[in-house]
């Protein structure tokens, strides 16, 4: 007879080993995950004495989301390289959606003392209407599943922690580093400014900001930065459940 | 019955080389199969394909009627794997990631907990049960990995070289384990240890180059062995030639004659009467290994070095 598997489970054995257990039996994990996301925004709202810390808090959330996606590629490089964890997961009943998506949740989870943090910050600093908090979540969850699509993805052509490291690195640099995330577009000199349109990050900051009221876009624009993270987010994502290596060839 | 059908299985990599070629065999999927063979011999591979891992290049295999290329979701529910470089998961406990495991296959967590315990107890583990991982000895942490896949509820083990690092008393543990479990298992092993397969094996392949060079249980692997015993002379200087039979030498450079068992006894008095150092058993599957593995030193070219008679 068949047995019931549950899928809840499944999904809560990633939670468990890469996040849960970790805060269990390394509590400094917790301080170092609720900092994580802490120090750009400091610095910024000193900077600007204060004026910015809105639009920073907003950048420090998707800065969060894409932090995600980097640590997951990172992680499962690690449980898939060094300790053959994928191989034995591969041969049992969890599908790679299954794995991936609790892997996912997992991050999620790691971030959840910053996201406590940062949420009461923005509940304080950041005021905006239904629609602009609804914006600014939507935003939130496109660019996590774009991350994590894109930490998939490189965590299947790692073979290596160096590798994965190379990864994080371009990948930091590229969707992190360039995107005017805990500050205006406007601070970025030309020609430079157009090199942070590489990022889908940019185009989420500005809805973000728009959102919070304190930096207004006009509607072609926020349409055009919408339509941009939703199709870059569906390509990777797509990519991610296509050209992932579940089964090597 | 229950079979396990590799159909001309091959696996070329990128780089060109045949790990695998033209694997062809069937095996009961019941017992013990213990798959033996030299570094890079293919062995990982094929357990690697037949657990789902890795897609071959041509051929298929089926094990209990499920094709492992074309219904691979179907297998993944009857097998578990623990892999040749597994490690069990260096920040968490023997306990949470057995439970992790079990979590993985869809138990819930009280099933997972029970069955965690059940395993570790057989296996003589549970005083580690709250350690770090990190923390335990080479043996410990592999007993671990063979506690997570036996206390799933798989029924076909595949196991690369689950005894490697362990210390003799621990591998015999695990032996004593493993014959237990095979009784409502399958399990699918490969070993560089040759008396860990003569010991546990109801049945074991010898892969050489990616071809299965001899495949039988111990008595149909001596029957495929021209001459049934075996002389191991101490010393270079002692050897002799045999009337018939094969000389061929072993790893530590030892001379072995294998020869017939008149032609033994009477290469016994010989050696005797000649005071070398010697000694005379039937083949052992380490023998059938070199002779399957290893052409007879006739048959190798001596073009720096003396021939050893």
């Amino acid at each position: 007879m068949k047995m019931k598997r549950s899928l809840i489970s499944q999904l809560n054995a990633s939670i468990m080993v890469n996040a849960i257990y970790a805060m269990i039996n390394y509590p400094i994990v917790l301080i170092s995950t609720l900092l994580a996301p802490f120090s750009l925004l400091i610095v910024i709202t000193f900077v600007s004495r204060g004026s910015l810390l809105p639009i920073a808090v907003g950048g420090a959330l998707i800065m969060t989301m894409i932090s995600a996606g980097t640590s997951l590629q990172q992680d499962l490089s690690h449980l898939k390289n060094d300790f053959k964890v994928q191989d034995m997961v591969v041969s049992s009943p969890t599908s790679s959606w299954i794995y991936l998506v609790g892997m996912a949740l997992s991050e999620i989870v790691y971030s959840m003392p910053a996201l406590i943090v940062l949420a009461v910050l923005a509940a304080l600093y950041i005021s905006s209407n239904a629609a602009g908090y609804l914006a600014i979540i939507a935003v939130l969850a496109i660019m996590f599943v774009f991350s994590v699509s894109l930490g998939f993805i490189l965590s299947t052509y790692s073979s290596d922690i160096v590798q994965s490291w190379a990864f994080s690195g371009i990948v930091s640099t590229i969707i992190s580093a360039l995107p005017p995330v805990y500050y205006p577009i406007t601070f970025i000199p030309l020609p430079f400014r157009y090199l942070a349109y590489i990022s889908p990050a940019t185009y989420a900051a500005e809805i973000v900001q728009n959102a919070t009221g304190l930096i207004s876009f006009s509607n072609t624009t926020i349409l055009i930065d919408w339509a941009v993270i939703i199709i870059v987010s569906a390509i990777v994502a797509g990519l991610a459940i296509k050209k992932s290596k579940w089964r090597e060839d | 019955m229950k079979t396990l059908i590799c159909d001309h299985i091959s696996k070329r990599y990128e780089k060109g080389k045949y790990a695998l070629s033209d694997v062809n065999f069937s095996i009961p999927a019941k017992g013990i199969f213990a798959l033996i063979g030299r570094n890079g011999a293919g062995k990982t591979t094929l357990i690697r394909i037949l657990s789902t891992q890795l897609l071959p290049t041509s051929g298929s295999a089926t094990i209990d009627g499920i094709d492992v290329v074309e219904q691979e979701g179907r297998l993944r529910d009857i097998i578990a794997c623990v892999p040749q470089e597994a490690r069990a998961v260096g920040w968490v406990t023997p306990k949470q990631f057995i439970v992790s495991y079990l979590m993985w296959r869809g138990f819930s967590i009280k099933e997972s907990t029970h069955r965690m315990n059940e395993a570790m107890k057989r296996l003589g583990i549970q005083k580690y049960m709250d350690s770090p991982n990190r923390v335990l000895s080479g043996g410990t942490k592999r007993k671990v990995l063979v506690a997570m896949a036996m206390s799933s509820e798989a029924r076909i083990l595949f196991l690369d070289e689950p005894t490697t690092g362990l210390d003799p008393i621990s591998r015999d543990e695990l032996w004593k384990t493993l014959m237990k479990l095979k009784k409502d298992h399958f399990i699918f092993l490969t070993t560089h240890y040759l008396e860990e397969a003569e010991k546990l094996a109801d049945k074991i392949g010898i892969l050489e180059g990616g071809k299965i060079m001899a495949l039988g249980t111990m008595e149909e692997l001596r029957r495929k062995v021209k001459y049934p015993y075996s002389i191991k002379i101490l010393s270079k200087t002692g050897m002799i030639k045999p009337k018939y039979g094969d000389i061929i030498r072993g790893v530590d450079g030892q001379y072995q004659i294998v020869t017939t068992e008149s032609e033994a006894n009477r290469l016994s008095k010989e050696l005797i009467d000649r005071k070398v150092r010697f000694s005379m058993n039937p083949l052992a599957l380490e023998d059938i290994f070199y002779y399957i593995v290893k052409k007879p030193i006739e048959e190798e070219q001596y073009e720096d070095e003396e021939k050893p008679y």
